[in-house]
């Protein structure tokens, strides 16, 4: 049952061979006799999964239950839980229970999906191996030396080692797509705006974008068209109509034009994930793709741009912890003053404080237009390789990070070498297009190798449906790590 | 150009972050790093390029001038370090 997809949780709610109170019972159980070794899960609350599962179980019983309702789902701790600690992995937030629901938690709630807990992170999302948070590291289900990625790292792992069926991430510059391919799952960040922010801890608010985190791409179509709609609190939340993201799952291939990268396979990409992106492009050519070679010359300018605006947002966003509304305020101070900067320096940790210098140095007077300014105008160019190589293809393939997981402890004492772990992902944000990543086979150690696909704005159905189409043939989906039967 | 200890200094204090003389140290090395990474965007020819602030075209809604939420100070302020008759409370500012 813990190895079920979504539809054939669906199928096994409404027949009623399994309740959702049993389902939410043995994924909790799993959670709490695994999340030892992983630390997976920041928090989990079973009295309060299984009351969502009892009113769940009451909605099937009266008939007014959805496609998806009773299914359980674990949430990312930047997500607010009306209820729940939502500590988005930092000491900060530590003692943060939210007063009210995400958007994102309010339409899964309303579609009857149980909240089975709220998964580690990196530190208000700033990370790409899970270690900056609060709470200690997340491990890889495939390898514990191997970190799960990041920052939705502790959804990563909860998907992988069948702790949860499902999971929601954010991503702001490949924190749903980095982890998914380290643990060797399926994840999907949505074009810009199609998932509210609302309730959604900021990093940084032009780049930000929940998704699903999955199995497999026919249980992220389900949960997107959950998780996706209009919300008029999030001032860039884009008004359109409701559509079913399955639609197209079925739909064969043959014609759909596929294009490479150039900047994706030089110098930087390992030889073990190159022969597996390379062999995940043969599979689309047998299923009837047209391979084009395409090029997005300013690559190379993804990782500068991202890491003046992503900071710049961050400084700007994390200004509001200051120990006075809610959250961690530090123990001892003499006045106004202290209060702030001692509650801040004892509330962050050391690559949030990193990032806010990074961001508050490019914002200040006489810096703007050199970096803040520029970053945005590059960002521009960015925006414009994509837009002109999508009129040669439908949809860009490449890998989705340069390497299978790297050991703990292996970049940490290194920011730029993590930031360059972002290479491959960081672009579509900065496009705020939609991206996403399917397992595509196991490189050093064993470890998984996630296939990045990007498509054009609000091109997910037909996206889902390449994945989709590639899983139907290939079964590195359905593997699961040593020791999860 | 690489920063100095006192241009980091500066921007902690902009950032209100207490910073230790160990961190400042720590600091001034791994974000003259990070500048040194941020520095390759300079050399890229951006004239007449509009900036890009956000990823989609968006016009700014306007909402209604009316009461849209409900009160919720109860709650907010449950989860407040220090309260006090429905303030917020800080150390003294004025004596």
């Amino acid at each position: 049952m813990h190895n079920a997809t979504l539809a054939e949780l669906s199928q096994a709610l409404r027949a009623h061979r399994v309740s959702s109170v049993e389902l939410t019972r043995l994924f909790l159980e799993r959670a709490q006799r695994l999340n030892g070794a992983l630390n997976a899960f920041i928090t989990l609350d079973p009295e309060r999964s299984l009351a969502q599962a009892a009113a769940a179980d009451r909605r099937i019983a009266a008939g007014q239950a959805g496609a998806l309702t009773g299914i359980p789902i674990a949430h990312k701790d930047i997500f607010c839980c009306k209820g729940w600690l939502t500590s988005c992995g930092s000491r900060m937030l530590s003692n943060f229970v939210a007063p009210y629901d995400a958007h994102v938690v309010e339409r899964l709630h309303q579609a009857g999906l149980v909240t089975l807990g709220k998964t580690n992170m990196d530190e208000f999302a700033m990370g790409s191996s899970t270690e900056t948070s609060f709470y200690g590291p997340a491990r890889n289900p495939w390898d514990s030396a191997a970190v799960p990625g990041g920052s939705s790292g502790g959804s990563a792992c909860a998907v992988a080692a069948r702790l949860a069926p499902a999971a929601t991430g954010t991503d702001t510059g490949g924190s749903i797509r980095q982890p998914a391919a380290h643990c060797g799952i399926s994840g999907l960040k949505p074009t810009y705006g199609l998932v509210s922010r609302y309730g959604m801890v900021a990093f940084a608010s032009s780049l930000d974008q929940g998704g699903p985190m999955a199995k497999s791409a026919a249980d992220l179509a389900w949960l997107l068209g959950a998780m996706a709609g209009f919300d008029a609190r999030d001032s860039t939340s884009l008004e359109r109509p409701a559509q079913d993201y399955a639609r197209e799952l079925e739909a064969p291939l043959k014609g759909r034009r596929i294009g490479l990268p150039k900047e994706y396979f030089g110098a930087g990409l390992e030889t073990d994930v190159r022969r597996a992106v390379e062999a995940a492009v043969d599979q689309y050519r047998a299923l009837g793709c047209e391979v084009v070679d395409i090029s997005l010359p300013n690559t190379r300018l993804c990782i500068p741009v991202y890491y003046v605006l992503a900071p710049a947002e961050a400084s700007s966003n994390l200004a509001r912890y200051d120990g006075v509304r809610y959250g961690f305020r530090a123990p001892e101070y003499a006045d106004l003053e202290e209060m702030y900067v001692k509650t801040r320096a004892q509330g962050f940790g050391a690559e949030v404080k990193r990032r806010i210098l990074v961001g508050t140095y490019v914002l200040s007077h006489g810096y703007y237009d050199a970096y803040y300014l520029k970053a945005q105008k590059v960002r521009r160019l960015i925006a414009q390789d994509f837009a002109r190589a999508f009129e040669r293809c439908d949809l860009i393939l490449g890998p989705t990070a340069p390497s299978v997981a790297f050991d703990l402890g292996a970049k940490s004492d290194d920011p730029v070498q993590m930031y360059l772990s972002d290479i491959y992902t960081v672009s579509v944000n900065l496009a705020g297009l939609p991206g996403l990543s399917i397992p595509c086979g196991f490189g050093a150690g064993g470890r998984p190798v996630g296939l990045q696909m990007v498509g054009n704005y609000f091109q997910e159905a037909r996206m889902l449906n390449a994945a989709h189409q590639y899983q139907l043939a290939t079964d590195w989906h359905v593997r699961m790590p040593p020791g999860v039967e | 150009m690489p920063l100095s200890p006192a241009e980091v200094q500066r921007i902690a204090r902009l950032a209100r972050i207490e910073l230790s003389e160990a961190e400042l140290a720590q600091a001034l090395i791994q974000l003259n790093g990070i500048f040194d990474l941020i520095a390759e965007m300079q050399a890229v020819d951006t004239e007449g390029t509009e900036p890009m602030s956000h990823a989609q075209d968006l016009v700014l809604r306007l909402r209604p001038d009316g009461v849209a939420q409900a009160d919720q100070r109860a709650e907010f302020q449950a989860i407040a370090p220090a309260v006090e008759n429905g303030l917020y409370l800080v150390p003294k500012v004025i004596e």
